[in-house]
């Protein structure tokens, strides 16, 4: 990220402006985020678009939606890999699976599933165990063009050796190769893993539940907000799983020090999987 | 929230930056009311071993430092691997996942340029001894708000880029052999600023 260009001190109503701005303009509200890394983000921004006052920006991003829709590349963050902290998917095969499999249909959220990653980890360690045939994966994000990604289920072919790695770390009963195609500089993921993901826009910032679920992935989303969205959307997270069902975070989230941490059970705490009451 | 005269230290660094923090640590005394926080370059598979390896020799707390904790005083917090460590205004930090910044997560710059925003005038920097040039916009974003920057002399530093590149940018108040660190802290930690002079801090 090239942080040569740096928003000041002296900018913080301005920024809380821009914030305020887009969400009376577009109805995208990153209001309550973490304004550290935000403030990183859109730095970066004004970079690639070649301002040096935010001012320049917010008057170009409310008069052009494509200019926001550009915007929000920088805004939301989509770093991912497939079988990102394999420990987590491990976890999940050996722990959560044999619960999921007493249910005779099942629906899982990947909630702020950027490029689609996740997603396409669960649908492969799911057809392993049997249930993919039985399964609606919901994965969500904030913005389109992640989504337009996630759908295509096309990734970097150099990035496979290390989605390899982390599948067969994750406890992978094949190989990863099973799962896509290598066509030019690009493997391709196996279509009839997306037969059973639905990629839709949702966010935990101003949405509500849309499913009952039985298991929910919510994975290094949380960071990105202040404690009181943090505590919003862990409340959507929660109203949408069924009675005992899983709540999956990222390795340095947890429910500690949320409102509804007296609502889930510690099911497996060093990979943050909780269980709701 | 944070005080109007709350004051934190950062220190950043990579290959050679673990032998100036075995001076630095376990020369500050308890009773030492400033938080630290450190990132140091670690390889993204190994568990942070370098909570167990400071908590050995420092008199202070040393944890691992977690998402939305407020800092503390007198508790030294360690950056966890593959995430970046932030500084928020509130006085707390934050996690990302954002790209890597000198091919590193955590980053020097990451969290040294949030902790200027945050903390201004109160703010100390150290750069200590590393192999790349992670840390020096990051010092650059201190001295410019106004807090205080001291660098590892590179004499000392068992790799001599990270500090050097502080220094080429005229970034550094102060050039320190690793011994002599400590005893600048808690200098920094008791001086105190003139009233009306304090920085503002805003709330989260």
């Amino acid at each position: 990220m090239d942080a040569e260009v740096t928003l000041d001190r002296a900018e913080t109503g301005e920024f809380g402006d821009f914030l305020e701005a887009i969400f009376e303009r577009y109805h995208y509200d990153f209001r309550h985020y973490a304004e550290a890394s935000l403030r990183r983000r859109l730095a970066a921004a004004l970079a690639h678009f070649g301002y040096h006052e935010l001012s320049e920006l917010r008057a170009r991003v409310l008069g052009d939606r494509e200019v926001f829709t550009e915007l929000l590349r920088f805004l939301t963050v989509q770093v991912s890999d497939l079988f990102r902290d394999p420990s987590y998917y491990r976890a999940l095969r050996e722990h959560v699976v044999p619960v999921l499999k007493t249910y005779p249909s099942l629906k899982i959220w990947v909630a702020g599933c950027a490029t689609g990653e996740e997603a396409y980890s669960l649908a492969i360690l799911l057809r392993e165990e049997g249930l993919l045939e039985r399964t609606q994966i919901y994965a969500t994000d904030i913005h389109p063009e992640s989504l337009r990604v996630a759908e295509e289920g096309v990734y970097a072919l150099d990035r496979l050796a290390r989605f390899s790695e982390n599948y067969l770390l994750a406890g992978g009963r094949a190989s990863l190769a099973d799962y896509y195609v290598a066509r030019y500089a690009s493997a391709v993921l196996d279509r009839s893993l997306k037969r059973s993901i639905l990629f839709a826009d949702h966010s935990l910032a101003t949405d509500s539940v849309f499913a009952e679920t039985q298991l929910v992935s919510c994975r290094n989303v949380l960071i990105y907000f202040e404690r009181a969205l943090q505590d919003r959307a862990i409340g959507v997270l929660h109203d949408s799983l069924c009675r005992r069902g899983f709540l999956g975070l990222g390795s340095k989230e947890s429910l500690r020090f949320s409102t509804h941490a007296v609502s889930f059970a510690e099911f497996l705490p060093d990979v943050r999987i909780y269980q709701r009451r | 929230m944070l005080e109007t005269q709350a004051k934190a230290i950062v220190i950043g660094g990579s290959s050679g930056a673990l032998d100036a923090l075995g001076v630095i640590l376990p020369a500050l005394p308890r009773g030492f009311l400033v938080p630290l926080a450190i990132v140091l370059h670690v390889p993204p598979s190994k568990p942070n071993g370098l909570v167990d390896l400071f908590r050995a020799t420092a008199s202070l707390a040393v944890k691992e430092a977690e998402d939305k904790e407020p800092l503390a005083p007198g508790t030294v917090y360690v950056a966890c691997p593959s995430y970046h460590l932030l500084v928020e205004r509130g006085g707390y930090f934050s996690l990302s996942v954002d790209e890597p910044v000198h091919f590193s997560r955590p980053a020097i710059d990451v969290l040294f340029e949030s902790a200027a925003d945050a903390y201004g005038r109160s703010l100390a920097g150290v750069l200590l001894s590393g192999a790349n040039e992670d840390g020096a916009l990051g010092l650059s974003r201190i001295l410019a708000a106004g807090g205080s920057t001291v660098v590892q002399d590179p004499n000392t530093a068992s790799a001599r880029q990270m500090p050097e590149a502080a220094l080429r940018d005229g970034l550094a108040h102060r050039v320190l052999p690793p011994r002599d660190i400590a005893p600048y802290l808690v200098h920094f930690a008791a001086e105190h600023f003139a009233p009306g002079k304090s920085p503002v801090k805003e709330h989260g």
